[in-house]
């Protein structure tokens, strides 16, 4: 018996994830995002089906993968218990059904090793099946949007141009919101301001590199991109940044070292070396997601800060303990951005309801609020 | 008598004014531009390094691809560090030409892309003719100033024989995980010159890995996440260690950090030292508890430094095992503690991507004079960084020995040079068993090509 609402909203469904198709194809970025979000919704609706329609779906991309069974099984129990173990399940329930894939095709299960690895292949558990078909379908996307783009590009935008093209272009800058790589009005700093303007407008995370930079005279890689693309974003103009670094790094590295391995960085993100993109400075997503490692300061500080020094952080911002309370509760419950917005509300004294997401729109906002209430200079 | 140069490889080698030479010599003194050229010259395994990045595309199977060196990046780094990318070379004398009229400080390798590289500029950037990386070994970078917080003896570009055992359990806790559990079987561990090590995984399957893929590798390597900013770097959450961390635990970590660590780096020996580790345990109560012990105890002891980090040591476990079920966090603290002082710190970036270049193995490291050796994983405790030749010291057996530096010569020979012995063990251990494999594969597509366009005639 067919459900005809059922129908309906299968159909939609399904033209929906082609118009995004054309929409998203048009540039790495937009690819990026697109394989991102249809990847985890794909896995969310993988998840909600029964174990026997997964094995279906399974099935149905023609995945030769066999059970592991009897006494091969048996002599894997014991380890595959520690698996079960160390993802945080007192008891070892060794499933049922494991099946013995080539390690290559579950990336995420072993990069969080969430499972037993053995002369390059994983034994993944019937409970992890949605993996094996994620990178699957996630490939598959990958590829047909590299045609459709080609599509897109040749035939497809020129013989639309009346009727989907505007619509496709539309869609694409509504959803991901500026990128900040063109400095407007509310962002333009000069050198000689930095230091007040650091202390006064900056988010933590880009506070915290500078203050590294003047501290110790030199940033590794993640925070140079991190800082240095923040600082394009906000305006300050190629030259006065290769004379902002160069002012820090020549007081350690001398000024030839300064001119052969780090110029040559800076220029590029301006987009002046090499395939000449203009890099655009970092959002607080990829910001939350990077990676600090030994001697790294970049990164979000309400994520990859220990509680104490954060507390220290928060409060050479000037935080009453009643609001930096709210901001650690935010914290303990992951809420970043959350955290960064509380923060943003109690240095400023005033709401931000869009939520802080990127740390140029933290700028500017505090920029706005800073020169409303200072009056104009005088002519 | 004047120093003249070596002009060209076919050439017999003429006297030369020895240089002058001590045994220690600074760092000043171990490397230049007149050290490179005989290096260069006479001691650089070209025909090794060709043999090794052909893969078995030597021309000599019909199933060969006689084009697949020359589409691999090099890059060049010369003296005055003018650096020069998406070099490529299509037989080993033309490599060996462009080195000898060039003398590269450094020489690194890419991948291999879809086409040569130093063409890219003529294929156009979408299509099906994109420059691409096509294939690439699976790389790992591990250097020791990444442990600057856990050791005592050296920090920065420094390294002594107190902390490099760090760097051979990082060989072999990553060696062993290669082999067991992702089944490679054409490793080389490469010295980095100065302060690492280096690591090329050489497999097919390895080199055809995806970015996403090797991403995914290094992730599973990954134990140790943080920097100044966090206080505890290693957590390790779950009622058990997965069976990658809890073999690497029981076969090395453990032994080394109760035994020689303690030795080297008597980690609880002083207050700064052991705030430190106390700052890793999370809960205040347990932290008070050692801490009080400790300053009490302080004064009063007569041990060794050593003997007293391994009598706090054996306090704070018994302290933890009583205690351990007061939270999750301290489940396994004891573990943690000892991953944040012993377990291998890979450099992600490198590994993550295929167009990431890496240092060419026999390349001399500018800033101490020694040549990058192959490092045998499985004697790896025998290494050491500090005994590794030098530039002046090859020369002067060039020089005194009087025997030539021909690295065709026989294996007798071999066996008496300084560098004749690691190009031994790279031949043996690494080359002929990775060319056996590669010629078996070779010819095994080969064949299964042959045999479809049979079946494609058939009726």
């Amino acid at each position: 018996m067919r459900d005809p609402d059922g129908s309906v909203m299968l159909n939609k469904d399904i033209i929906s994830h082609f118009v995004l198709r054309l929409v998203y194809c048009r540039s790495d970025e937009l690819k990026k995002w697109f394989l991102s979000m249809e990847t985890a919704l794909f896995r969310h609706r993988f998840r909600l089906q029964n174990f026997e329609a997964q094995r279906a779906i399974v099935g149905e991309f023609g995945l030769p993968y066999k059970a592991v069974t009897g006494a091969e099984l048996e002599g894997l129990k014991e380890r595959l218990g520690q698996v079960v173990r160390s993802l945080g399940q007192i008891s070892p329930t060794v499933e049922a059904v494991y099946y013995k894939v080539p390690f290559e095709e579950v990336p995420d299960l072993v990069a969080s090793r969430r499972v037993l690895i053995q002369k390059g292949y994983a034994f993944v558990a019937g409970s992890q099946l949605v993996s094996l078909v994620v990178t699957q379908f996630r490939s598959h996307i990958s590829k047909a949007l590299i045609l459709t783009n080609r599509k897109w590009t040749t035939t497809i935008r020129e013989r639309e141009k009346d009727r989907l093209t505007p619509v496709v272009e539309a869609l694409s800058t509504s959803y991901l919101g500026p990128d900040y790589s063109q400095s407007t009005e509310y962002a333009e700093i000069s050198l000689k301001d930095i230091d007040q303007v650091a202390k006064s407008c900056f988010p933590l995370c880009m506070r915290h590199l500078f203050e590294k930079v003047r501290e110790d005279h030199h940033l590794k890689h993640g925070g140079r991109m991190q800082l240095g693309l923040f600082l394009k974003g906000v305006g300050l103009k190629l030259d006065d940044a290769l004379a902002f670094w160069r002012a820090e790094f020549t007081k350690k590295v001398g000024s030839e070292r300064f001119d052969k391995e780090y110029a040559y960085a800076i220029r590029h993100n301006y987009g002046k070396e090499g395939k000449r993109t203009d890099y655009t400075p970092y959002a607080c997503q990829k910001i939350i997601s990077s990676a600090p490692g030994a001697g790294d300061h970049h990164g979000c500080p309400y994520r990859h800060f220990s509680e104490d020094n954060l507390r220290a952080a928060l409060g050479r911002m000037g935080l009453s303990s009643r609001a930096m309370e709210d901001v650690m509760d935010k914290v303990r419950n992951k809420h970043y951005q959350l955290a960064c917005t509380f923060t943003f509300e109690a240095v400023y004294g005033t709401s931000c309801d869009a939520g802080i997401n990127h740390p140029n729109q933290y700028f500017e906002e505090s920029q706005k609020i800073l020169k409303s209430k200072t009056p104009p200079a005088p002519v | 008598m004047t120093r003249e140069e070596i002009k060209s490889r076919g050439e017999d080698e003429k006297m030369m004014d020895a240089p002058q030479i001590n045994n220690n010599p600074k760092p000043e003194e171990s490397f230049n531009v007149n050290y490179l050229r005989i290096y260069y010259g006479n001691l650089f395994p070209y025909t090794d390094l060709h043999k090794w990045l052909s893969y078995g595309h030597d021309g000599k199977h019909p199933g060969c691809d006689e084009y697949y060196f020359g589409r691999r990046e090099f890059s060049f780094t010369l003296e005055n560090d003018v650096y020069l990318r998406y070099k490529s070379f299509k037989t080993a004398s033309s490599m060996e030409d462009a080195i000898k009229s060039s003398f590269p400080y450094k020489i690194d390798i890419g991948a291999v892309y879809s086409v040569d590289p130093d063409k890219r500029h003529a294929y156009s950037q979408t299509g099906t003719n994109v420059f691409t990386p096509v294939e690439r070994e699976l790389v790992f970078d591990i250097d020791i100033t990444d442990y600057d917080d856990v050791r005592y003896c050296c920090s920065g570009a420094d390294v002594c024989s107190k902390c490099w055992p760090l760097m051979t359990v990082a060989i072999k806790v990553i060696h062993t995980s290669l082999t067991e559990d992702f089944g490679f079987k054409h490793i080389l561990w490469v010295f980095s010159g100065r302060r690492g090590v280096h690591c090329w995984v050489c497999d097919p399957k390895a080199r055809r890995m995806t970015n996403e893929q090797r991403s995914a590798v290094a992730e599973y390597f990954r134990v140790y996440k943080g920097n100044e900013n966090n206080a505890r770097k290693v957590v390790l959450m779950g009622y058990s260690l997965h069976p990658f961390l809890a073999r690497s635990y029981v076969d090395y970590l453990k032994g080394f950090f109760e035994g020689e660590l303690q030795a080297t780096q008597s980690i609880f020996s002083s207050k700064d030292k052991y705030e430190k580790i106390l700052e890793m345990i999370s809960d205040e109560d347990i932290q008070s508890e050692l801490r009080e012990k400790w300053e009490n105890s302080a004064a009063r002891s007569s041990l060794s430094e050593e003997a007293i980090s391994l009598v706090r040591w054996e306090q704070l476990k018994n302290t933890l095992q009583s205690k351990k079920h007061k939270a999750p966090t301290l489940r396994m603290c004891v573990e943690e503690i000892v991953f944040t002082f012993t377990y291998p710190r890979i450099d992600l970036e490198v590994s993550k991507q295929m167009n990431h270049l890496l240092k060419a193995p026999f390349c001399v490291h500018p800033k101490t004079g020694r040549v990058c050796v192959p490092i045998d994983p499985n004697n790896c405790d025998e290494f050491d960084p500090l005994a590794v030749p030098t530039l002046p010291q090859l020369i002067e057996e060039i020089n005194s020995g009087g025997s030539r530096m021909d690295v065709d010569d026989d294996e007798e020979d071999s066996d008496r040079s300084l560098l004749g012995k690691s190009i031994k063990f790279f031949r043996s251990s690494f080359l002929e068993p990775l060319l056996k494999s590669c010629k078996e594969e070779i010819e095994t597509s080969y064949k299964t090509k042959i045999g479809k366009s049979k079946d494609s005639f058939s009726w």
